[in-house]
């Protein structure tokens, strides 16, 4: 039985492994500047958690191998080192990983937290609302018109509470329900929610965000790759939370504008 | 180190009559059987939910038969609503932490044998301990209940994020009623768990019998004295935040909801509340909850160990330093769980470094269980078993905390599958292995009769092998941005995955099932069991001095005197390989005894 056992653990172990040795279930590929610092986080993180789960587990069952069932009288012997080592052997050993891997994480961190939008950004509004995102270009002049949120509407379709009649910056303001950007220019994304929590998350931008109502919170990216992508909502906001959805196009800078230009018609 | 005059305390006299023997009980082993018997509904509720839920996230469009008695509305036609998906997963999540993950390891077994480990009679204050548990109780009838009220129960998840929690009914369905019956059933909970916790503390400190110092109380004695300096902390913060919650929907007040929240084009009649106030003063509580599940067991998987592998830990004093440690970082840490949450980022690497340093007292018990197994006599059980299946999940979830602990990979990694997988495994099923072990291992003490072997054993090998497979693959998902809390996969990302969900359906049904070997063998057990001597495992610490089961004032009105460390064994003495704390038999040992 104990032997059974010790084998089992073992096969488990390595069964557990292999999905992320092969790949199986990839993460989503990477189309940001910044999700590589990320990547290798990840990387060398799995690399030292996966190398103490395979060697916690197997020594567990090696010594559950030999040292089980044994007859009355066999000695019982102490670990070399005793309890002493172990600590030292945690301090120095997990000591040094984890502190490695928070010292050298903060990179990616910073990369995307600690450094302000460049001047150039471009910036794009997203409203968050039971259950879909809206978004909004601040048109040729560059500015947003103020949110009011009394005049909140969707059934007139005024998803932000513009008013465009009094307002001179929203007159020109369009507003979407898909978001394209063109690819590789920064972008300041400006987040409000209007009524729950909810959270912007696009696995291949790495890039997830919580929206708070009351509190507006931006976040700066760029995407490197053209392509059409799934903004998703990962903060239970309701009943329709599960298909709380936006597409993200990245498109070249000349079929960005002509976007850009249509949806301004629409308005 | 002891107060043997305090023992005048907690004297009372024999039970007379049902009433008072089995319902309101003042025994601490009958309050600790309760305590059992509550968790134990509680689990199998639990586990209900759980394979509806994964029956629906495997095939979506299946119709669950019966499922329409629970909720017409919620179940038309025996086909689940999202809203209703929802509802079930926050009434899993609830009843397992709270009812289940703090009530077993914690309040049951702490209460049964906490007093016995220390030689006391009972706990200092039995009306505040009887109080406590039928306070628990009630909080279940209120929580239950929010499944047969109003349009059911609560669907914020068991974490009840503001502003959803607290804007009412104009939320969703459950978010009026649903939420302060939530709120208070968690309240009314509190209440139960600091009565709790005041007893332990004061059990452990003052009720020691004659020799019993600090150092000589067994691991498990030690585990509910920090879990219950944790529990008087956290569980004071969290009750006064669900008493907010709920002024927010009866009184007015805008403790968690800003100023102009548009709800179906409503402006909302609140201000000045705060959203993030809530997840702060929720994860204050939430992640030494994370520890007052595990802990005990980490209590519990010591003890079923040492008398099993015949040989004390290579160190009492750093396994007990180890699990102080714990609960003093578990403070420290809570900010981990709102990365990005929109919290200041440089908080974020403030509760990023604490998180990271925890894992090395954390490593610190593992190596210690491991390296005390090496040249041990290690007897294999059910027990013990399922206190190796323990350690081997408790690593396996472990690991995975090296990954959420890192602000920069929680952007990719919170909310999705990945964290489900890493709580399931470190605190829920890891802490449901130590409530097992501690089944097997106690049940001929609480009960007078042994648990069947044979069945114990396929229990074991179902669930170690199930769980396994239920919540490893978890991590995949989440490592390829399955985001959790969806109650169907709409995103053309996540299609390939679907497969994958319903494997984890079939192991978890499979797993589930194995569950009710376990319930059938301690009911068949309990009344036709092999009668049990006093010491059937051959232990040493005092609850295997008693008779069993132990009479009303556990030591037959004698006060037991200890004259040992709390595991004397791979000594020879007349008794065998091990000394019992309360035999004055001296003995050579290998360390000089404290």
């Amino acid at each position: 039985m104990a032997k059974f056992f010790a084998v089992t653990i073992i096969v488990i172990a390595i069964a557990s492994a292999i999905p992320i040795l092969r790949h199986t279930w990839p993460e989503p590929p990477d189309i940001s500047v910044h999700g590589h610092l990320i990547d290798e986080q990840m990387s060398e993180t799995m690399a030292e958690a996966g190398i103490s789960f395979l060697a916690a587990q197997f020594i567990l069952a090696i010594f559950i191998w030999k040292f089980s069932n044994r007859p009355k009288d066999a000695k019982i012997s102490k670990f070399p080192g005793g309890a002493r080592g172990l600590v030292i052997a945690a301090f120095l050993l997990v000591g040094t990983e984890v502190l490695a891997l928070g010292i050298f994480g903060t990179r990616a961190w910073a990369s995307v937290y600690f450094t302000p939008p460049s001047a150039d950004a471009m910036p794009v509004q997203v409203q968050a609302g039971q259950f879909a995102f809206y978004f909004r270009y601040p048109g040729p002049d560059g500015k947003f018109g103020p949110l009011h949120a009394s005049l909140i509407n969707e059934s007139n379709a005024n998803f932000f509470g513009l008013d465009q009649t009094n307002d001179q910056d929203s007159k020109d303001d369009i507003v979407t329900a898909e978001m394209a950007i063109p690819v590789n220019r920064e972008i300041h994304l400006l987040m409000h929610a209007k009524d729950v929590g909810h959270s912007f998350y696009v696995p291949e931008l790495r890039v997830q965000q919580d929206f708070v109502p009351g509190l507006d919170l931006s976040i700066h990216f760029t995407a490197t790759k053209i392509g059409r992508y799934e903004i998703v909502c990962t903060q239970l906001c309701g009943l329709g939370h599960y298909n709380m959805k936006a597409y993200l196009s990245v498109l070249s800078q000349v079929d960005f504008d002509d976007w850009l230009k249509k949806q301004a018609a629409l308005q | 180190m002891h107060d043997v005059s305090a023992h005048a305390a907690q004297h009372h006299t024999p039970p007379q009559g049902f009433i008072r023997k089995h319902v309101f009980s003042l025994d601490h082993k009958v309050i600790g059987k309760q305590y059992y018997a509550l968790a134990l509904v509680a689990v199998f509720v639990g586990m209900v939910l759980s394979w509806i839920m994964r029956l629906h996230l495997g095939w979506t469009n299946l119709a669950i038969p019966g499922l329409h008695l629970l909720s017409k509305t919620g179940a038309p036609g025996d086909l689940m609503t999202p809203e209703y998906y929802l509802q079930l997963m926050t009434m899993h999540g609830t009843i397992m932490v709270f009812f289940v993950l703090t009530t077993a390891p914690f309040a049951a077994f702490g209460n049964f044998f906490l007093p016995i480990q220390v030689g006391a009679e009972d706990m200092p204050f039995p009306r505040f301990n009887m109080m406590s548990f039928w306070v628990t109780f009630v909080a279940f009838l209120v929580l239950i209940s929010s499944f047969f009220v109003g349009d059911g129960p609560t669907l914020g998840g068991w974490t009840q994020y503001a502003p959803l929690n607290a804007v009412g009914a104009v939320g969703g369905p459950g978010e009026g009623l649903g939420v302060v019956l939530w709120a208070a059933s968690i309240a009314i909970f509190c209440v139960g768990q600091l009565l709790g916790s005041l007893n332990f503390i004061t059990t452990t400190l003052d009720l020691r019998v004659k020799g019993m110092s600090l150092m000589r109380l067994p691991l498990t004695a030690w585990a509910w004295f920090i879990t219950s300096c944790m529990g008087l902390t956290a569980f004071a913060v969290l009750m006064p935040a669900c008493i907010l919650v709920i002024l927010d929907h009866v009184a007015g007040t805008s403790f968690f909801v800003p100023s102009n929240l548009v709800i179906n084009d409503q402006l909302q009649p609140h201000s000045g509340g705060s959203t993030l106030l809530w997840q702060h003063l929720f994860w204050f509580f939430g992640h030494p909850e994370v520890y007052i599940a595990i802990v005990p067991g980490m209590g519990i998987v010591s003890h079923v160990l040492i008398t099993n592998m015949r040989r004390p830990l290579l160190s009492h004093r750093v396994m007990i330093g180890c699990m102080a440690a714990i609960a003093i970082l578990s403070y420290m840490v809570y900010g981990h769980h709102m990365f990005v949450s929109g919290m200041n980022p440089f908080s974020s690497l403030a509760f990023s470094f604490p998180t990271l340093i925890i894992t090395i007292p954390a490593t610190i018990i593992v190596l210690l269980w491991i390296g005390s197994l090496y040249g041990s006599r290690l007897r294999i059980n059910t027990a013990s078993l399922f206190a190796l299946g323990f350690i081997s999940m408790f690593v396996a979830g472990g690991v995975s905390g090296f990954f959420l602990a890192q602000p920069s990979i929680d952007i990719m990694l919170h909310a999705t599958y990945f964290v489900v997988g890493h709580f399931h495994m470190v605190m829920a099923v890891a802490a449901i292995f130590g409530i097992f072990a501690a089944t097997y291992f106690w049940f001929p003490k609480m009960t007078g009769r042994m648990m069947n072997e044979t069945l114990g054993k396929v229990h074991f090998w179902l669930s170690f092998v199930g769980t396994y497979c239920i919540f490893m693959p978890f991590h995949y998902l989440g490592i390829a941005a399955n985001v959790r809390r969806y109650q169907a996969f709409v995103d053309e990302y996540l299609q390939p995955l679907i497969p994958v969900h319903r494997f984890i359906t079939v192991a978890a049904i499979v797993t589930g099932v194995a569950q009710f070997i376990f319930l059938y063998n301690l009911i068949h057990s309990r009344f036709w069991g092999k009668p049990a001597p006093d010491n059937p495992w051959e232990a040493t610490s005092l609850e295997w001095s008693t008779p069993t089961p132990p009479p009303f004032d556990n030591f037959g009105g004698k006060q037991p005197v200890v004259y040992h460390d709390p595991y004397q064994y791979g000594v020879q003495s007349s008794t065998g390989d091990y000394v019992m704390q309360a035999s004055p038999e001296q003995v050579a040992t290998e360390h000089e005894e404290k």
